[in-house]
């Protein structure tokens, strides 16, 4: 099995993000591998220990994603591809999964592309289906569990989850999938991945070297503003026990009309 | 002069970092609270390499240099020191004291099960008698044939009933001219007859991690488990101090930053006179020392970590990491408890715990009061190092990833 899973660069959850000049800034908080892509990084891991093949992780971004990848090394992956085109600053997800789609099938004979659920810092969670439609392959968001893949008959069942409850799916390969949390526990970096990942020399591609067209982007950042101060005035309900406390928070919900 | 971490080193200070949060953070203040030792703690460090960080491939090791165990410390401690305790013996006092004094068939022997973790490894040095006063320890260790008898105690040693195996020193030559000059060190498995061991409960701090004595009566050990030669007991000790040490000095930097980063937070919601705490000058003023004595304690043992890397000798700089991030150590916990104010002084809140822990490391590993002559000595001259017979190795990359 021929895995890619796409990754990002995202800010750590716990950075305090703020406008400062018109521009997004997080201090000196490091970026990090977006916590969702951990998974989906792990998975790919598993499905290799399973069937055989490769994972390589692949990014778009600056210099400094390929911390990003040197994550996903230390984890186990064995490649690493960083799309790197100052042309692509500011570019949205219209513009990113045309490039990754292009990155997929400049690789070849790719199998499985692995997404984590969304990225941290735009949640916006349509690049997996995004880049499945440009490469006309299946698109699976939300898995929570791959119940059986079959490299030789190129099959793939899955369980999405969704807000009614699991959905269990069957599909062909090559796909794309997003995965979520409940589908595994990623594993810790290990030494050996550590080392490697320190060490190797991370292949750089620009757009021109994809050989498709890649289109303009469809949303233009306007205005970057922080989130209006809001007072914030906290009342403690008081009471002797849980089910006090419960009747009084009722109570002062329809007091204040919101019951 | 690169100050930076080496994109490995940032790698293995993040999932040092991740681990500790992941399998300890969670349920640390249970523990503490129970008094006792997590039982997934020591499998789960062996199982992620932690355990042998720094000791050469070939020994069973993860093949990584002596900052990488200095930076693992400082993130283990971050959460709490039970954890950097074990990295403090297992791997400070008895891994490195094998690798540094043991022969090749010993290190053959020993290591590679040690430093994988299969068996636990400690440092049994302080007696109920002698603690700083180190040459006055009373165990004696009797030669018999091809063994020597081992009868004694030894009192507030780290993992004591945890650990499989430990570095004993003992007086061998009873007529030697100078008490230290009769000290001898023995590898001993502690699952011998005549090995009994218990657990030392009520102690201030380190409440979730193990403490305890080991007693030996007649004890058999075979003279081929001799570390180093007969009366060189009390150098080998020394030089285990040297490593134990540096990792107490990089844990202790790591609580420094734990008090910080709660201090930090608490000041940034709690209100007083209409406004966040962290706008009064007098708890900024905590809070930029914690964050001054943080980085000061950082490069102190990252300095030591370097030599050790480089293979110079480095007992002053230890002794200097040592004694000022313990000493910060504290007093940052303090600070914290006070800026908490009545939560710093309940266990709702992690600074306590910080408090309680952050006491004993300015005792032990070299009491700071010994740490003080240490350096005077270095600084009237009246102190000088002289060679080993066999000196902590080099770190030499090639030579660690060799299998």
């Amino acid at each position: 099995m021929n895995i890619v899973v796409c990754v990002k660069q995202t800010v750590d959850t716990a950075a305090v993000i703020s406008v400062e000049g018109g521009m997004v800034s997080w201090g000196d908080t490091p970026l990090v591998l977006n916590p969702w892509d951990e998974f989906a990084v792990e998975e790919g891991l598993r499905i290799r220990e399973a069937h055989g093949g490769t994972v390589t992780a692949l990014t778009v971004g600056k210099e400094s994603a390929q911390e990003a990848l040197r994550s996903a090394l230390a984890m186990g992956a064995d490649e690493a591809l960083l799309i790197k085109d100052d042309g692509l600053s500011g570019a949205d997800s219209l513009v990113i999964s045309a490039v990754l789609a292009g990155a997929v099938q400049k690789l070849g004979d790719v199998d499985l592309v692995l997404f984590g659920r969304e990225a941290v810092d735009s949640n916006a969670g349509v690049l997996s289906a995004q880049v499945a439609r440009r490469l006309h392959w299946p698109s699976l968001p939300l898995v929570a569990c791959i119940s059986a893949l079959d490299p030789a008959s190129k099959s793939l069942d899955v369980e999405r989850m969704l807000d009614q409850g699991r959905q269990h799916v069957r599909a062909s390969l090559p796909a794309v999938i997003s995965v979520v949390k409940e589908i595994n526990e990623p594993r810790y970096a290990s030494f050996i991945g550590i080392r490697k990942a320190s060490r190797v020399d991370i292949p750089v591609w620009g757009v021109d070297d994809l050989g498709v067209p890649v289109p303009d982007p469809g949303v233009a950042w306007l205005t970057v503003e922080n989130a209006p101060q809001q007072d914030v005035a906290c009342e403690f309900i008081e009471a002797p026990d849980e089910v006090a406390a419960a009747r009084a928070l009722v109570a002062r919900l329809r007091e204040e009309k919101v019951l | 002069m690169d100050f930076r971490l080496s994109s490995e080193h940032e790698m293995i200070r993040k999932m040092v970092y991740d681990f500790a949060q992941k399998e300890v953070a969670p349920s640390i203040t249970e523990w503490d609270q129970k008094q006792d030792m997590a039982p997934h703690i020591l499998p789960k460090m062996a199982e992620q390499g932690l355990l042998g960080i720094c000791i050469p491939v070939k020994y069973g090791g993860q093949g990584m240099d002596y900052i990488s165990l200095g930076l693992a410390s400082e993130e283990l401690e971050f959460v709490d020191t039970s954890l950097r305790v074990v990295l403090s013996v297992h791997t400070g006092l008895c891994c490195l004291t094998l690798l540094q004094w043991g022969t090749e068939e010993q290190k053959a022997e020993f290591l590679p099960r040690i430093a994988s973790g299969e068996l636990i490894g400690g440092g049994a040095f302080s007696e109920p008698g002698a603690g700083s006063d180190f040459a006055a320890i009373q165990m004696t260790a009797r030669r018999d044939g091809d063994d020597f008898i081992l009868n004694g105690e030894k009192m507030w040693i780290s993992l004591a009933t945890k650990a499989d195996m430990a570095v004993v020193t003992t007086r061998s030559l009873l007529d030697a001219e100078k008490p230290h000059e009769g000290l001898t060190c023995f590898l001993v498995d502690l699952h011998s007859k005549g090995v009994t061991t218990g657990d030392i409960h009520g102690k201030l701090g380190v409440r979730a991690g193990s403490t305890g004595w080991i007693a030996m009566q007649d004890v058999r050990v075979p003279a081929r488990n001799m570390i180093g030669e007969e009366g060189e007991g009390f150098k080998i000790t020394m030089s285990a101090f040297d490593n134990g040490r540096y990792t107490v000095a990089a844990g202790a930097t790591g609580l420094i930053r734990a008090a910080l980063e709660a201090s930090v937070k608490y000041a940034s919601e709690r209100e007083t006179f209409g406004r966040p705490i962290k706008e009064h000058q007098l708890v900024q003023a905590k809070i930029a020392r914690m964050h001054l004595n943080y980085e000061i304690a950082r490069l102190l043992y990252l300095k030591a970590g370097w030599k050790k890397n480089e293979g110079i000798r480095n007992t002053l700089e230890t002794s200097r990491a040592k004694q000022f991030a313990t000493n910060a150590s504290f007093d940052a916990a303090s600070e914290a408890v006070q800026i908490h104010g009545g939560y710093g002084y309940s266990d709702e809140y992690p600074v306590e715990r910080f408090l309680r822990n952050s006491k004993g490391a300015v005792i032990y590993e070299g009491s700071n009061e010994i740490q003080t002559l240490i350096q005077a000595g270095y600084a009237l001259g009246t102190r000088r190092d002289r060679s080993l017979r066999c000196e902590l190795p080099a770190y030499d990359e090639a030579l660690w990833l060799e299998e």
